[in-house]
């Protein structure tokens, strides 16, 4: 009998848990692949699958779900609920939906994984999420234990490679699992805050790879990973109330984060076409950053963003930045 | 202080009483309008869902009447909805307007803030006696409302002369604000149904029934929905609103158990509470299917998180159980005649469904 495959979407948790559920299904005995990176076939293909109102994280992960289907035997697609002990904070509803919506609009799928990950089960939620995949397949207890340990510890140094060595997601997965040495950023002239949810961010085809774009551009990027929870967490009562959406809470934290960094010249947010909590978050980022004068730019990714569109845009901002500098 | 809240509906009636009768002068919230919209939607972040701009209009709009302190609800996630209130506070302050916002959250998110908010509201003068009694008398108000709305929306489907059913509610809103004593408050209910039955009815159709289902707030402000329970009586069709305003507050303030059997509904097809009511819009297409309705019409705004997620598993449920769905999504540029011609071809759908499967005797 050969090794079971399962199939992991590269989009949304990817840039979040991919070494976690990476290692801990390798050791459980499987294949583990993931979808290929986002392209136009995967957008349009997704695009047509997803109700219309849907946003395009969305459209992109039934795209990735169309493409891994024929090609593995299980689809992980976690149910993140919750990522945080406080109350009344969860990820989007759209994320608490997703496996019932991709079920419901996808026919002949392969049977999906849904393990449901919520902070709330406990300290231990992420081994209570494990377990329930483990008991699903029949894996003795102890296998499973040593399994998430192994997941866990992948996910502690992919965070750390983050933090302290200032990586991007898709660089600390090569770090991790490729062992090739980081490239070392050249300091650039300007640093920029380029905040976002990871998926909308780091895709480099949805986003015009604007993280690339700017680097060329000659910009020390600066992300929300690179700050620790515990450090965000501290600005939770900048606001009257909390946002409901663990991630939606970490881009607004890091915005004030990065407002009282002096190196930081700007601050640009990343946000996706229709989706709901971001109008939220963009318009109180762009409050703050008024209110303390400070350069702001959002750019807002759809279907048809064109990398031309998008390169004039973060021109200007730079253009504007050094021209204010030079000023003062 | 000069009060003032959002328009839902027929509810300001209530509304304005309690702070009336708690001793503030209210600035009554004006009919949303074109001018509404096109004033929030300037202000609003471009993808917030129609009841915010909608809602950010109407406080503008009372603001330059001379409010001072604006009341509104607010919410637990993980809807936007809940968050909308501190949101409207910032954009509006940024544009430069003084005044004071008084957020009610459900007292399950934090009961003592509850209590807090609460006694904000209740005056010196005024006894915690006499402000729960204003808050009772309040209630009942807005139960003849709720009541009398949906008396009305079964005669509606029967009446002879179009438009009387309409012109009799307008009455009723009349004698219901008008209302000032206990003894009469608590008639009320009872009166505005006996007013509705005046109105000449044709028993003798065979009405479709169909579902009204979806976010709240697009449910219950006619504005919103281009007056769609009117619309659809008129057709001659039994709307059953799935909304209202008193079932809610129960709903979300005390009586929590009281819609477990439409989430129990729903769980074959959707595992957890999504926010809004996304959870009840697929529970309640399940449960209308099984009484026997003819179809069911989805309202939403346009971004509407929890709907877009009902909505994609609607299409399975209406599959499955053979009840036709229609799914309105509104916006600002939502156009009356569009809605109308598509609520007429889904009638025409509903009638041959009906006529093909023989069903014309059973319908009540």
């Amino acid at each position: 009998m050969g090794q079971k495959k399962v199939g992991f979407p590269m989009t949304l948790m990817y840039y979040l848990h991919y070494p976690l559920w990476k290692v801990f299904f390798e050791e459980l005995g499987f294949e583990f692949i993931t979808s290929i990176p986002t392209n136009k076939v995967i957008l349009d293909e997704g695009v047509k699958v997803t109700v219309t109102d849907a946003c395009v994280p969305i459209k992109l992960i039934h795209g990735h779900v169309l493409e891994l289907k024929d090609r593995v035997d299980y689809i992980l697609i976690p149910r993140m609920v919750n990522a945080d002990r406080e109350k009344n904070i969860t990820f989007c509803p759209k994320f608490l939906g997703l496996p019932d919506m991709i079920r419901a609009s996808i026919p002949d799928l392969p049977s999906i994984i849904d393990a449901r990950v919520d902070r709330k089960s406990g300290r231990f939620y992420l081994f209570n999420a494990c377990k329930g995949i483990g008991e699903q397949f029949d894996k003795p207890f102890m296998t499973i234990l040593r399994a998430y340990r192994k997941a866990v510890s992948a996910l502690k140094k992919f965070e750390n490679l983050m933090e302290e060595k200032l990586l991007l997601p898709q660089e600390g997965i090569e770090v991790l699992f490729n062992d090739s040495p980081p490239e070392t950023e050249s300091p650039g002239d300007l640093n920029i805050a380029v905040l976002g949810y990871p998926y909308q961010v780091y895709d480099t085809y949805i986003s015009a790879d604007i993280v690339g774009n700017l680097r060329k551009m000659g910009v020390r990027v600066w992300s929300m990973e690179m700050v620790p929870y515990s450090t965000l967490k501290k600005y939770a009562g900048k606001l009257k109330k909390k946002l409901f959406w663990h991630l939606s809470n970490r881009v607004i934290w890091a915005n004030y984060h990065y407002l009282n960094q002096p190196q930081i010249d700007g601050v640009i947010h990343v946000s996706a076409f229709a989706c709901g909590p971001d109008a939220m978050v963009d318009k109180i980022m762009e409050l703050e950053c008024k209110q303390r004068n400070f350069p702001f730019l959002n750019i807002t990714v759809d279907e048809h963003t064109g990398e031309g569109g998008v390169l004039t845009r973060l021109e200007a901002f730079l253009d504007m930045i050094r021209l204010r500098r030079g000023g003062a | 202080m000069k009060f003032s809240f959002p328009h839902m509906g027929t509810s300001h009636v209530a509304f304005k009483y309690l702070l009336e009768n708690l001793g503030y002068e209210v600035i009554n919230p004006p009919t949303p309008s074109k001018k509404t919209i096109t004033l929030g939607a300037r202000y609003s972040p471009e993808f917030a869902c129609m009841p915010f701009k909608v809602l950010l209009g109407t406080y503008m709009e009372v603001l330059d009447k001379g409010a001072e302190a604006i009341v509104t609800s607010g919410g637990i996630g993980p809807c936007r909805a809940g968050f909308y209130g501190v949101l409207h506070e910032k954009i509006l302050k940024d544009m430069g307007y003084d005044f004071k916002m008084i957020i009610l959250d459900p007292p399950l998110y934090d009961i003592k803030e509850f209590f807090n908010t609460v006694s904000l509201l209740r005056p010196k003068k005024i006894g915690w006696r006499g402000f729960i009694n204003v808050v009772k008398d309040s209630w009942a108000k807005l139960c003849a409302l709720d009541e009398m709305e949906k008396e009305a929306n079964l005669v509606r489907a029967y009446e002879v002369n179009k438009g009387d059913t309409t012109k009799k509610v307008n009455e009723i809103i009349e004698v219901i604000d008008a209302a000032s004593t206990r003894k009469e408050i608590m008639g009320l209910q009872e009166k505005s149904i006996s007013m509705l039955h005046e109105v000449p009815q044709n028993k003798l159709r065979k009405p479709l029934k169909i579902g009204l289902i979806g976010e709240i707030y697009v449910v219950i402000e006619p504005f919103m929905n281009y007056d769609i329970e009117r619309l659809l009586g008129e057709m001659g069709v039994i709307v059953h609103r799935s909304i209202y305003v008193t079932e809610y507050t129960r709903h979300t303030i005390w009586d929590r158990k009281a819609e477990d059997y439409i989430k129990e509904a729903a769980k074959p097809y959707l595992e957890l509470m999504i926010g809004g009511h996304g959870v009840n819009s697929v529970g309640e297409t399940i449960l209308y299917a099984q009484d026997g309705y003819d179809g069911v019409i989805q309202l939403a705004p346009f971004t509407c998180i929890p709907e877009i997620v009902s909505k994609s598993i609607l299409v399975k449920v209406s599959e499955d159980y053979g009840i036709p769905v229609l799914t309105l999504h509104i916006d600002e540029q939502t156009g009356e005649a569009g809605i109308r011609t598509r609520i007429e071809a889904f009638l025409d759908l509903l009638h041959q469904k009906r006529s093909l499967s023989g069903k014309e005797g059973m319908a009540k």
